[in-house]
């Protein structure tokens, strides 16, 4: 009984150490904002989320000790990692970051040229409503 | 023995992993790549706060797990604010 916690434990702690090491391997390794986020976000999270699970059936399986702390912690992570990488994401694109040379569309670009241009109007009316 | 040394080794691959968000941190064009990468880097710490739980066996760390997430992220939101807008709490008029 208390070794197979152990042996549960040990092999979700080793994957999730490994799954964030090739997170850090991509975010070394690829050439733009956009694409080291993907890789950061999406597999560091799947790697905490391991280690975190191990973490829990560890201490559930060897001493009978159910922690809803971690249970929320898991949560938490599951919930705010992908939102910290959008929101990350936004602000890079807006304060016009490029990106990488081998990409071959940016359906974006047009959308935002579009609003900038809103934007300028609008100022432009309040301006005039001002002087008026 | 080999439970311990299982540990150890996830221990030295997440040190691995921090030292290479750390070499984006120093290299990274941009600010959101160094954004970005402190992000993984809190993330890599909760790991390891839960590994070090395991391998001392006490359950004193895990409200340290969740107060480096919810810290990880308001720095996250408040850096993208910044580097977005220029300001990071708006002022209403």
């Amino acid at each position: 009984m208390n070794a197979s916690g152990e042996v549960i434990g040990a092999i979700l702690i080793l994957i999730g150490a490994i799954f964030s090491l090739i997170s850090a391997i991509g975010n070394v390794r690829l050439p733009d904002v956009y694409t080291r986020s993907h890789a950061a976000s999406k597999s560091s999270t799947l790697g905490v989320l391991c280690a975190l699970v191990g973490t829990l059936l560890y201490f559930l399986i060897s001493d009978g000790f159910f922690s809803i702390r971690l249970i929320l912690g898991i949560f938490f992570v599951f919930l705010t990692a992908p939102v910290a990488a959008h929101v990350i994401c936004r602000a890079a694109y807006r304060s016009q970051v490029p990106l990488a040379e081998q990409s071959v569309q940016d359906e974006l670009k047009d959308y935002y040229m579009e609003n900038e241009i809103f934007e300028v109007e609008d100022k432009v009316e309040l301006v005039n409503d001002q002087v008026k | 023995m080999i439970f311990e040394t299982v540990l150890i080794t996830a221990l030295c691959i997440l040190m691995l992993a921090i030292l290479a968000n750390l070499y984006r941190i120093v290299k990274g064009p941009s600010s959101a790549d160094r954004v970005q990468a402190l992000d993984s880097v809190g993330i890599n710490l909760i790991a390891s706060t839960a590994v070090f739980s395991v391998l001392l066996h006490t359950h004193a760390f895990f409200d340290l797990i969740l107060l480096i997430g919810i810290l990880s992220f308001i720095g996250t939101v408040a850096f993208a604010r910044f580097i977005e807008r220029g300001v990071v709490i708006e002022r209403k008029r």
